[in-house]
């Protein structure tokens, strides 16, 4: 598979760590979040089979996050946006 | 109709024309008093052993595609019961002991092959974990034995002992581990059930689920709505589609594991081999085929298919333990879907919905579990209680902290 990296360009995958759904994103506050919260944050996952967008770490290269759209039946990818820009328009990092 | 030596040789002397098909092709009724959905290994056996043992009727199985045409048609064949934890050594020896009485129980030949398995020992870390998990099997009755340098090079002699970074100190076996012809695992079973009256209904796939005040009544299907008092859910690699259904997320992401055979050789490994800690392991099939995989693709994906990277880590894991695999052709390569759950163990347990239940979470171990998944799922079908091998097997384990981590790296989708 190859990433269209919005500042590098396109890269092989084998360049990046997978982490899983960009979900992951909004991690509960972990002062104020409830055991139920934080416990279906953790370990319960949507799983789609179809469009899924999901985090992966550029190790190998900008040591940038992504936030990479890809379908799980076809494996193509159709969007690459950067984590940072993700998690920001979702208010976080305020 | 039994099968037996008599009967092939009254069959060859008649011209082979008292053969029938194995199963009916039935269509379905309007309602069970069991619906197992998904007809591979574990919804097979769970019907068989649901039928057999626990004296249920009106069962039926539904299946999306084809009997057996999933993952276990798709994966290794191996059989072992080589766990260290609690929570799975008994449930994994009694699926051993399953698989050594199956072929007489069920009156099939799954070609039961107990050639033995052996995990490498490269350092003498690893030796005190093997040893650790040796007496562990022991105490839970499973056989185990240490094996040195020496033994492993008399067994193997071509293995690349002196490996710089990997050089083989040992191994830890399991003699009564091995093999078994995985798609006549599907058939015997599905065979077992239909002789017991289960309608095996193919080309059926569960497109919702009716449920009334927190209980189930049944499965929307492609066939249409079919009744059911209780359903039971089997459809590993699947199970978050399938669960969805009923509103559930699962602990849980399905991955794609790839597996290779070799063009067939002349007798080379006569038992199964692991190199862990270079992500490779291989046996050799009957017909001649070296039988080997590594790791998993490492991302989402239902595709039964992966990429390249990972034929090349898996080619290297090879060269690197028996470099004479390099003049070996690689004949077919294919990839199934995992559900990989987040402590790398499996669930068999009641879901929030009242006659609704689950099995699934297999990783990549499913096919050896497959005789015990269905005795035990069968067991919670039929009596509401968990089998007293998989009382560890429960949805709620991540919440409470009970998590079972054979591999001890914490919660990742990514264990074995």
């Amino acid at each position: 598979m190859i990433i269209n990296h919005p500042i590098l360009g396109p890269r092989d995958a084998q360049e990046f760590v997978y982490l899983g759904d960009a979900s992951l994103i909004n991690r509960p506050d972990g002062l104020t979040a409830s055991p139920a919260e934080m416990h279906d944050y953790v370990y319960l996952r949507d799983n789609p089979a179809g469009l899924h967008r999901e985090l992966w770490y550029h190790e190998q290269g900008d040591r940038s996050w992504l936030v990479v759209t890809r379908n799980t039946v076809t494996h193509e990818i159709t969007k690459v946006e950067m984590a940072r820009d993700v998690a920001r328009s979702m208010g976080r990092s305020k | 109709m039994r099968y037996s030596g008599f009967r092939v040789i009254a069959e060859a002397l008649t011209g082979h024309k008292g053969w029938k098909p194995v199963w009916r092709d039935p269509t379905p009724q309007p309602d069970y008093d069991y619906i197992i959905v998904g007809g591979g290994g574990h919804g097979l056996a769970t019907a068989y052993y649901l039928a057999k043992e626990f004296k249920q009727a009106r069962i039926a199985v539904l299946e999306k595609g084809y009997l057996g045409g999933g993952n276990v048609g798709r994966n290794t064949t191996i059989i072992r019961s080589n766990y260290l934890l609690d929570g799975n050594e008994p449930f994994y020896e009694f699926s051993l002991k399953l698989w050594e009485g199956l072929e007489q129980d069920f009156n099939y030949n799954a070609m039961v092959s107990q050639r033995g398995i052996m995990n490498l020992i490269h350092t003498d870390a690893q030796r005190d974990a093997f040893t650790r998990r040796g007496n562990g099997m022991i105490l839970h009755g499973a056989d185990a034995v240490l094996l040195s340098r020496d033994e492993v090079k008399a067994i193997y002699p071509f293995l690349n002992f002196d490996n710089a970074r990997f050089p083989i100190k040992g191994a830890l076996a399991q003699k009564r581990g091995g093999t078994v012809r995985h798609d006549a695992v599907a058939w015997g079973y599905a065979r077992g059930a239909d002789l017991r009256g289960v309608d095996l209904i193919q080309n059926c796939e569960v497109t919702g689920m009716r449920i009334e005040n927190g209980k189930i009544r049944g499965v929307e299907t492609s066939r249409g709505f079919i009744g059911a008092k209780k359903v039971g859910v089997a459809v590993a690699g699947s199970s978050s589609r399938v669960m969805s259904h009923a509103g559930m997320r699962l602990p849980m992401e399905s991955h794609v594991l790839q597996a290779f055979v070799s063009e067939g050789l002349k007798p080379l490994i006569d038992g199964v081999m692991t190199f862990g800690a270079g992500h490779f392991y291989v046996s050799q099939s009957d017909k001649g085929g070296l039988v080997f995989g590594g790791d998993i693709d490492g991302y989402n994906s239902y595709a039964q298919r992966g990429n390249l990277p990972v034929i090349e880590d898996v080619a290297e894991g090879g060269m690197a333990l028996m470099p004479m695999i390099g003049r070996a052709r690689l004949l077919r390569t294919w990839g199934g879907i995992m559900d990989m759950s987040m402590d790398g163990s499996p669930i068999i347990d009641k879901t929030g919905v009242e006659g609704l239940y689950f099995n699934g979470g297999w990783c990549y171990g499913g096919f050896k579990a497959t005789p015990a998944s269905g005795w035990c799922f069968a067991h919670l079908l039929a009596t509401d209680q968990p089998h007293k091998t998989a009382t560890a097997y429960r949805f709620d384990r991540f919440a409470k902290g009970l998590m079972i981590d054979e591999k001890g790296q914490g919660a990742t989708p990514n264990l074995h």
